[in-house]
């Protein structure tokens, strides 16, 4: 833990959190104001590009654009932080392989150059996780707390580029048992429950869910079905990517693999910020938990009424 | 000689179809592979090939071998990334990062299926998101980050135009987008092929 108090961060919005899970971007963007840290727009950033799909196509492709956007980091002078695990994988594995290819480094900035941009890979993407749970601390966050839940059992979910490839991560390796996201959900009171594959993937990165849409839904069905079994009250999650799929996901698989679930999953799908951010007191206007009902066919697709019946007679 | 041993003489053995297609395979890399031992740990833990055909040791194994039918597959496609078999391969093969290469492979060889077509070309390229909320059909998505309290667009390339054209502008110059008009070119020729081929077996 730093002793610093002034944390600032260039922020990396990339595509599903401002454009289709903003409430996501708002919890972010007002529980780090909240503790303190700044967050500096970058201005004129594109998608990440997505390590599954547009690394899929061109790896050049992929390099320069990853390249450019952590350039924009650069000018602000400070390390780019993202909400989304997919954006962290391209983020931090694009400044990892630059930094041990030095030929690849090359070609970029002679790119980059065209465009009067440079890249020169002095600081570290992060994920939020990062910065909450090794620049802030635990023990600093905890500071904040002011209401504990009681009795709320929260399936937590990692998903997979938060934590792998691991010698590219900064979490000592560890990839098969993480508990970085337990713990910073344990700080609120609720209990993080065990279930079987916990730290499975959702489904819907690496090009998958464009792909085939069912493929994606039934890794999310067997994801559900365990968090179902093993007694969730809601998910939490620290990718939008994830959200997205255990969310409209949960949709999808309520269709799709209607004769094999039995009930329909009902399951809130929580962003940590928004979690984090009700414990600390912090309205739920300002962690995007209160829905405009006029607004229709937008996210969540899976009501989060439960919880937030569960924060009134809770903490309230 | 009995019939079985006959038939196994006679039976087609898969050759590399093109050595092109084998020597790109070794260009990109590929030949890390021979470090594979067959273990299958890869095929164990991958969440894909638990509801897919996709099997990822056999995969990698036919593009060591050079069988361009790998790329036509649509199983590369099915791997979410994950990386346990990164992580757990025993033989420290990046394995994970062969399947993108595999893939970089496929799109060139005009291997992309439409919605990943219609997703870099129509969507990526054009606006610079991979999840777009400009245009008519994304009011609802404006609409709906405004009632939160944020700008109907983000500050991202969605608000300066200019950064569009600066992606736009790389991606010509790195071969993005004569990847994706070759990529179509091929798939219509290959199209066309096989409709051609299918009316005159009738």
């Amino acid at each position: 833990m730093s002793e610093q108090k002034n944390w600032r961060y260039a922020f990396f919005l990339g595509c599903v959190i401002p454009n289709r899970y903003p409430m996501i971007e708002r919890s972010i963007r007002d529980v780090f104001e909240e503790l303190g840290a700044e967050l500096l727009d970058m201005p004129g950033a594109s998608c990440c590009p997505a390590p599954g799909v547009f690394r899929g196509f061109h790896i050049p492709t992929w390099f320069v654009i990853a390249a450019r956007n952590i350039a924009i980091a650069e000018d602000l002078g400070v390390s780019p932080i993202t909400g989304c695990n997919g954006c962290y994988g391209t983020l931090r594995d694009a400044w990892w392989d630059l930094e041990h290819d030095k030929e690849e480094k090359k070609q970029v900035n002679k790119l980059l150059a065209k465009v009067s941009k440079e890249y020169t890979g002095k600081f570290e993407p992060k994920h939020i996780m990062q910065a909450l749970y090794l620049d802030m601390g635990k023990e600093y966050v905890r500071g904040f707390i002011k209401h504990k839940f009681k009795d709320l059992k929260v399936a937590v979910h990692y998903g997979c580029h938060i934590v792998k490839p691991s010698d590219k991560r900064p979490w000592n390796g560890e990839y098969e048992n993480p508990t970085f996201l337990d713990e910073i959900v344990e700080l609120t009171g609720a209990t993080s429950i065990d279930y079987k594959e916990k730290f499975m993937c959702c489904g819907a990165g690496g090009a998958v869910r464009t792909a085939v849409k069912e493929v994606a839904a039934d890794f999310t069905r067997e994801k559900l079905v365990n968090m179902r079994e093993a007694g969730a009250d809601i998910i939490i999650n620290c990718c939008p990517f994830c959200h997205l799929q255990l969310d409209l996901g949960q949709v999808e698989v309520n269709n799709f693999y209607k004769d094999i679930i039995g009930e329909p999953f009902h399951i809130p799908v929580i962003y940590i910020t928004q979690l984090l951010g009700v414990a600390m007191g912090m309205d739920p206007s300002r962690l995007g938990l209160v829905k405009n009902h006029d607004l229709k066919g937008v996210s969540p697709f899976i009501s989060i009424q439960p919880f937030l019946d569960i924060i009134k007679e809770q903490l309230i | 000689m009995s019939d079985n041993i006959e038939k196994y003489i006679k039976r087609k053995v898969f050759k590399s179809s093109s050595s092109r297609i084998a020597q790109k395979f070794v260009d990109v890399g590929l030949e890390k592979l021979r470090a594979c031992i067959n273990c299958g740990t890869c095929t164990a833990s991958c969440p894909s090939g638990r509801r897919t055909a996709f099997r990822t040791r056999s995969a990698l194994r036919r593009a060591l071998s050079g069988d361009e039918s790998v790329l036509s597959d649509i199983d590369i496609w099915l791997c979410s990334t994950c990386y346990y078999c990164y992580e757990r391969c025993p033989r420290d093969i990046p394995v994970t990062d062969m399947i993108i290469k595999l893939r970089n492979i496929a799109v060139e060889e005009g291997y992309i299926l439409d919605n990943h077509f219609t997703l870099a070309s129509d969507i990526f390229y054009k606006t610079g998101h991979g999840v777009p909320a400009n245009g008519e059909n994304n009011k609802k998505w404006r609409d709906l980050r405004e009632s939160y309290g944020l700008p109907a667009l983000p500050p991202t390339v969605h608000s300066y135009p200019e950064a569009v054209k600066e992606c736009q502008f790389l991606m010509d110059e790195v071969g993005f987008r004569a990847l994706l008009d070759n990529a179509r070119e091929l798939k219509d020729k290959r199209m066309l092929a096989e409709e051609k081929k299918e009316k005159e077996g009738k």
